[in-house]
């Protein structure tokens, strides 16, 4: 029975192409509006969520920032600029917080990078052997710093992949010898590439490609405590000890508390000039700003479902008036009213579900679309296929049960009259 | 002689459209009728007499305001639809003045119809509309949509149709009203075969060339019965 009543339903929407086309393209469009638009969502949260996870979730990011100046006249006065991290507030992590196991630190210099004539304006990285691992960072040739360099205060550094990729485009860098700013350095590793996501400001992300790593040591030895900083015509002096911290946390759980003492800390040596970064916190904040975005853009796409579905009830009220007598007969020969609705509902059903399907097939490809030409990352899960197949098939449920009720309730003398 | 269907002092009335609303039309105003197993009846009477109003409550399409409607001895008038529809589907055949062909569909799936709602295996059903629609002559015809088919063609898949559960009674509303009398005469030689093989026919008609094949006519005037006529065939 089931199978003939989708058949007969089959038929008549063939019956009439061009106006089931047209019927289902309410459906159809809606369906790919909530699959593109929970894709763009999913994308842009995911690209979000990746650039924090690389900064590591059990990790916590202490960042030296420049202090609001207070009054223009006195920071020219005062030709060094002093701020941010310490050597001691990292002893004071190390001696007081708890329940971390690994911390690094990190300088960063601007500086000039030479081999041969070539100059390529880069950041030189003072840090640590345990950086590589905190900060998630894969070799691709060599090695990345030890302790005996940092005890020997060797001139060895690892380049990023994009500036590696620069200065030694055929031979192998390993074993060069590099020029940063006054001093010559030989390059001891190279670094695997991080990729997108560059320029987070708050992480240890794809910045790592374009740096320079070198023993923090041997970096004070070299530079020296104070920086010249040359920016837009004008010179100043900057003297910052360390530019970040990283703290590892032994566990998820610890993140949290870590997170507070660090911040009690900060209140009291650093109110203004150093900034905690809890990428948990981010991640979090991250996935619950995704599950509002996504919310509300269901939410728009879904109405545009409803307008299909607006459509299609209206088309089957006037196909219940057009085959009045089609039911008549029907009801005559022995259809219960059942039989009508079902006949009826199979037809919207079939309309809003090949609908359904069609924008399925177009809602795969149109984030495709989006990702090429607009350059917006997009994801389609599985989820959103299924919320907006059910979704349209629903629909047809909910907009066919009126016209059917309506063809069913016909009086059959009545019907069969109607010319 | 074995009893069909029975009315019983059956009454409809209709409730009057505007500008009366409140009065009544009384469309059928007391009437008894047995229809025996076999036998071919003909209604007749002006426009306006019940004579359709009867047919509707015969083929169950109706229910009677008061009185009772006994259909192999079970009184029917106070069935619910779905009962109804399967009196309809089951025990009664209907062949209309205008054929009323389901018309996107083929003869073949036009004679189905019937079956598909008496719940027919869909082999078996197509293996009695073919024969079916062998015997009613339409041989070659079995594919065609009835836009294709002739006026007597028409009507021959809707006896065919008619046929289709084997019903009790085959009710017919004019069936040679559209076609002209060459082919009203096939149509009408059409049912004799069938009575003659035993079925119960009920039909209303104008005509009195019609009439004149039943066995009995029925006269109707304004609700009620005006005469009886034997046709003693």
């Amino acid at each position: 029975m089931i199978p003939r009543v989708v058949a007969l339903a089959w038929k008549s929407i063939m019956l009439h192409r061009l106006r089931s086309f047209l019927t289902v393209l309410g459906i159809i469009v809606g369906v790919v509006a909530v699959i593109a638009m929970l894709a763009i969502g999913e994308g842009a949260s995911e690209a979000a969520q990746e650039q924090i996870r690389r900064m590591g979730s059990r990790n916590l990011l202490l960042a030296s920032v420049q202090p609001p100046q207070s009054d223009s006249a006195a920071s020219e006065n005062r030709r060094v600029l002093e701020y941010g991290l310490k050597h001691d507030d990292f002893q004071r992590i190390v001696d007081t917080v708890p329940e971390i196991t690994r911390i690094v630190a990190r300088r960063d210099i601007p500086v000039d990078a030479r081999v041969g004539t070539r100059k390529y304006t880069t950041v030189v990285m003072g840090t640590s052997a345990d950086y590589a691992d905190v900060a998630n960072l894969r070799m691709r040739h060599g090695r990345f710093l030890t302790a005996a360099d940092a005890g020997s205060r060797r001139t060895v550094c690892v380049l990023g992949a994009k500036i590696a990729e620069r200065f030694f485009r055929s031979q192998s860098p390993v074993g060069q010898r590099i020029r940063l700013a006054r001093h010559y350095f030989d390059v001891v590793g190279v670094l695997a590439p991080r990729g997108e996501g560059t320029g987070g400001t708050g992480g240890t992300g794809g910045e790592s490609d374009d740096a320079v790593f070198v023993p923090l040591q041997t970096m004070k030895e070299r530079w020296g405590d104070i920086v010249r900083v040359v920016q837009s015509g004008s010179r100043s002096y900057t003297k910052v000890q360390l530019h970040r911290i990283t703290v590892e946390a032994a566990n998820l759980d610890a993140v949290r508390r870590i997170a507070r003492s660090l911040s009690r800390m900060l209140d009291r040596w650093h109110p203004y000039d150093v900034k905690l970064t809890v990428p948990l916190d981010l991640l979090e904040e991250a996935k619950r700003t995704k599950r509002r975005y996504n919310l509300i853009l269901g939410f728009i796409a879904g109405f545009s479902l409803l307008v299909g579905g607006i459509g299609i009830m209206n088309i089957m009220l006037a196909t219940v008036v057009e085959r009045t007598r089609e039911i008549g007969i029907r009801r005559a020969l022995g259809a219960k009213r059942s039989h009508i609705i079902r006949q009826f509902l199979a037809e919207t059903v079939l309309l809003s579900v090949s609908g359904g399907l069609i924008g399925l097939a177009l809602g795969v490809l149109a984030p495709m679309a989006i990702s090429h030409f607009a350059g917006m990352p997009t994801v389609v899960t599985p989820f959103s296929l299924i919320l907006a197949f059910g979704i349209s098939a629903g629909v047809g449920v909910v907009f066919g049960l009126y016209p059917a009720a309506q063809a069913a309730d016909l009086d059959p003398v009545v019907a069969l009259r109607r010319e | 002689m074995t009893t069909v269907a029975e009315l019983v002092d059956v009454h409809r009335y209709y409730k009057m459209e505007l500008p009366n609303p409140d009065d009544w039309v009384r469309a059928l105003d007391g009437v008894s009728l047995t229809f025996t197993k076999g036998e071919y009846a003909a209604i007749v009477g002006q426009s306006g007499s019940g004579k359709s109003t009867m047919l509707n409550l015969l083929g169950c399409l109706d229910r009677p305001t008061s009185g009772q409607y006994l259909l192999d001895g079970r009184d029917v008038s106070q069935f619910d639809d779905d009962a109804l529809s399967w009196e309809r589907n089951q025990r009664l055949g209907f062949v209309f003045q205008a054929y009323n062909l389901i018309p996107h569909l083929t003869v073949l799936e036009n004679i189905e119809v019937p079956m598909e709602y008496a719940g027919t295996p869909a082999n078996e059903a197509r293996d009695r509309s073919h024969m079916l629609a062998e015997r009613m002559g339409l041989g070659a015809r079995m594919g065609h949509r009835p836009a294709e088919l002739s006026g007597g063609q028409q009507q021959r898949v809707a006896i065919a149709r008619a046929l289709a559960n084997e019903p009790r009674v085959l009710l017919a509303d004019e069936p040679t009203g559209n076609l002209d009398s060459a082919t009203g005469q096939e149509i009408l030689a059409l049912m004799d075969v069938l009575n003659d093989e035993g079925a119960t026919l009920i039909v209303v008609t104008h005509d009195a060339n019609v009439a004149a094949r039943a066995h009995r006519v029925i006269h109707m005037l304004d609700g009620r019965i005006e005469k009886i006529e034997e046709n003693g065939r």
